[in-house]
């Protein structure tokens, strides 16, 4: 394990961003706490999208998210979708694409609008629909007013599959697949906050992707090696876990990265790179040379995957870093320290 | 002249970005033959503003100049150079119970004992605002008295000046760290140590003042100037631009930039400016003195003046000795252009975005975040 | 920080204008900006004001300002070159001396 920085004495906003700061809590007092918990499979020491548990000749793969996104209502979605969405996402990028159950719980604001947590499980039912998943169990609490913000979801997801695709299986000559646009939900929730005072069509990408997972390991099959949805921290911070997991330097070729003009305008007015914005409907797969082709036609034909592209590919030399081609000349592409902006997802 | 492609100037006018990597790969293909028709090496050229460097660093520029160039970042990050009393300041007030609003940059620079994001992490209610109305409308919001903490340049000290002229809410005053950036280049060229053969003038704030105003500069040192803009065509041309005045030792000021700068500038940006702000000497962070370097409020706004307003007392903030790490730090050095982040004992180590200890690991334009962020060695080249 | 981007104006009212960066859509103060602004003229937008309109001639301008930079670099090679041959010419004649 990769020795990382230290804790402060005061959990900061930082340490839920999903950066560095947040793997150094998780390494240096969760699991430090909760001690050696060995598993038959992938556990909470590999630090991936989920856990995945051997079960005879299955994996039984879990994960479970805590949903503080705000606002809770923003272009494209609402809190609703963005929970069911991100665990079915989290199963998807693990292999497990066909969910099995889901439970969702919820910590409501005293005086909460009965009609908003009506249009959240609307949300929530939709995207269940669409990702074939159901809601079989939850929670319900609710805090005194001004004790929690609104309102704070959690689900968990279960799911079986065959293989498990880590996170951390690249290898040099691997070519990297990103299923579509990026910075689209980020930037509009930056430009919900009203802070920027920007107007155009910005809209969350929110959506499950197990369908499209489902397609990409049908054609590349064990030619599918890794797998991560770049959420908090973008798609710099899942291709610098990525490369750091599986020994590997990756480059990235800037001009092939799909952005939206829009998303693109908006990140220059504010000197933001859409690389380290974070996603809620797009996955990273890592693919043998050899299959790429095959797969990215898959990803393309599925109405989620248009966007899709070959933006890099993986080397021997700067092991754990991520190298990004500008078209003009070359740089690294650092590492974010975690979310720009609190309360993304 | 050649005459443009329609579709490359409609490419370039429905963008206004000049970003063509054919056209760059022939500039620097041309920076590479002036550095050698000069026939010495390294030639040093400085930019003093964060902004180039942001530029260069985000395109990967730096992998592309010629190993003969040395493109040092001058001082040019305006939260940099802001000195830990001036942050001081804000913390102060902030532990007040005085609402901050600031650009985002500032929010993380270490003061003597804390910076203004370790305040908010105590309670201190600290705002990001990415425009100077937006303080205004942030005091609006509450019957707190707020403060902008205002930074940045001459250019950024525009903005500052046309909310000042607007009226202020009465529980709003300003904390101004504004900077001005030509003395700051008098000071670079009298270096003793100084190798800097030429200046990159900084696009943005010379569409306020103009071209002209680099024009004693140049008369008394000797060294070309060349304002340029900050696509990456534009820092490529100005190079190339300022080498061939260095070759041809033709000290000028040359506009490179002439979409956006004249030599007079915006006259109605500069008087507003100097309705509101005088220069007055100051210490720059890591630099010293700067004669004529800061710009602070006129006796007429004192009204609105933050530091009139209340009472500042910094000695409360003084009882954690500077910390043993701050000893080593060596921005001072980097935004003179005289070490690298590289050299730095710190840097990457102890030092890092995350838990900076200079001011130039903070800034979003400072050296040393800018080398931590984007790689700064250029060897990126033949690696596979 | 916004800055210094170049955008395009939809509207104007009064001392706001409405710029379009692009696909996305800012209001801008024109309090400094020193000449008058109309929809389709394109600025400079620094944190959240107008400091100078962009004519739509330096565009082009621009992009030719690069054309003659690189342009004459390629001579002064070719000169160079020409140069350089001379000189090998030269030395291959043995009645050159040196």
């Amino acid at each position: 394990m990769i020795r990382r920085g230290f804790v402060d004495d005061k959990i900061g906003l930082k340490y839920g961003a999903g950066g560095r700061a947040m793997r150094a809590l998780i390494e240096r007092v969760c699991l430090a706490g909760i001690g050696p918990a060995p598993v038959d499979g992938i556990g909470l020491a590999a630090m991936d999208d989920g856990a995945a548990l051997r079960v005879g000749d299955k994996w039984l793969v879990i994960t479970t998210d805590s949903h503080v996104v705000h606002p809770i209502v923003f272009p494209g979605g609402d809190i609703g979708r963005l929970a069911v969405s991100g665990t079915v996402n989290d199963l998807a990028v693990m292999g497990a694409t066909e969910p099995l159950a889901l439970t969702c719980a919820i910590i409501m604001e005293e005086g909460f609008a009965r009609t908003d947590l009506e249009r959240i499980y609307v949300s929530i039912r939709e995207a269940c629909q669409e990702a074939g998943a159901t809601i079989v169990t939850g929670d319900t609490k609710v805090m005194g007013r001004g004790e929690i913000d609104g309102i704070v979801l959690n689900t968990a997801g279960v799911a079986f599959c065959d293989r498990v695709v880590p996170d951390a299986g690249l290898k040099p000559g691997d070519l990297l697949i990103l299923t579509g646009t990026i910075g689209d939900h980020g930037m509009a929730i930056m430009a919900a906050r009203h802070k920027l005072a920007l107007e155009g069509d910005l809209r969350s990408d929110v959506a499950p992707i197990n369908g499209l997972v489902r397609a990409a390991l049908a054609a590349g099959g064990l030619d599918v090696v890794a797998m991560k949805d770049p959420t908090r921290g973008g798609v710099s911070s899942a291709l610098h876990e990525m490369a750091e997991k599986s020994g590997v330097g990756i480059i990235v070729e800037e001009m092939k990265v799909p952005v939206r003009t829009q998303v693109r305008a908006a990140c220059d007015l504010l000197g933001i790179d859409p690389l380290v914005v974070a996603n809620e409907g797009k996955a990273l797969i890592g693919v043998r040379a050899v299959a790429a082709e095959r797969v990215l036609a898959a990803i393309r034909r599925h109405p989620l995957g248009s966007d899709a592209a070959i933006i890099g590919r993986c080397i021997e030399q700067h092991v754990g870093a991520v190298i990004l081609d500008t078209g003009l000349g070359r740089r690294m592409l650092a590492e974010p320290e975690g979310e720009l902006l609190p309360r993304i997802c | 002249m050649t005459r443009v492609p329609d579709t490359d100037r409609d490419q370039a006018l429905s963008e206004l970005k000049f970003r063509d990597p054919v056209r760059a790969r022939a500039l620097v293909e041309a920076l590479g033959r002036r550095v050698a028709e000069l026939g010495r090496t390294p030639v040093s050229v400085m930019h003093v503003c964060g902004s180039h460097e942001q530029a260069i660093a985000r395109f990967g520029l730096r992998s592309t100049f010629p190993r003969g160039l040395n493109v040092i970042m001058g001082p040019g990050c305006p939260v940099c150079i802001t000195d830990t009393p001036e942050v001081d300041e804000g913390v102060v007030l902030a532990r007040q119970g005085v609402h901050i609003a600031t650009y985002g940059d500032m929010v993380r620079v270490p003061g003597t004992s804390m910076s203004l994001a370790d305040a908010q992490a105590e309670g201190a209610k600290i705002h990001v605002i990415y425009s100077a109305t937006q303080a205004v409308e942030l005091a609006r919001s509450t019957s707190d008295q707020v403060v902008f903490f205002a930074t940045g340049f001459e250019t950024t000290a525009v903005a500052t000046a046309a909310v000042a002229l607007g009226g202020l809410p009465p529980n709003l005053s300003i904390l101004s760290a504004h900077k001005y950036i030509p003395p700051v280049m008098e000071i670079v060229a009298e270096m003793p140590e100084t190798r800097v053969e030429g200046f990159l003038a900084a696009g943005h704030a010379a569409t306020i003042t103009g071209s002209a105003v680099f024009e004693p500069f140049v008369a008394r040192h000797g060294l070309p100037v060349v304002v340029a803009g900050f696509e990456p065509l534009d820092i490529l041309a100005g190079l190339v631009k300022l080498l061939e005045l260095i070759r041809d030792r033709t000290p000028q000021v040359v506009n490179m930039f002439p979409r956006c700068v004249t030599r007079d500038g915006n006259r109605r940006a500069q008087e507003q400016l100097w309705k509101v702000f005088r220069p007055t000497g100051g210490r720059w962070r890591g630099i010293a003195h700067v004669p004529n370097g800061n710009l602070r409020l006129r006796d007429e706004f004192r009204s609105i003046d933050a530091r009139r307003r209340f009472t500042i007392d910094l000695a409360s903030l003084w009882d954690h000795a500077p910390s043993a790490l701050a000893q080593s730090c060596i921005c001072g050095d980097i935004m003179a252009g005289l070490s690298l982040p590289t050299d730095c004992t710190l840097f990457g180590q102890e030092c890092t975005p995350e838990k900076p200890v200079g001011a130039c690991m903070v800034s979003n334009e400072g050296a040393c975040k800018i080398w931590h962020q984007y790689g700064g060695h250029p060897d990126l080249g033949g690696e596979t | 920080m916004c800055l210094g981007v170049p955008g395009k104006v939809i509207e104007v009212a009064g001392n706001i204008a409405t710029v379009d960066f692009w696909g996305v859509r800012r209001q801008v103060q024109l309090d400094v900006i020193d000449e008058p602004v109309v929809p389709g003229d394109y600025i400079l937008n620094h944190v959240g004001f107008a400091i100078r309109r962009i004519p739509e001639s330096e565009i082009g301008e621009t992009l030719a300002l690069y054309e003659q930079l690189i342009k004459q670099a390629e001579q002064d090679d070719l000169m160079a070159e020409d140069v350089r041959s001379e000189i090998a010419a030269s030395r291959d004649d043995p009645r050159a001396g040196h």
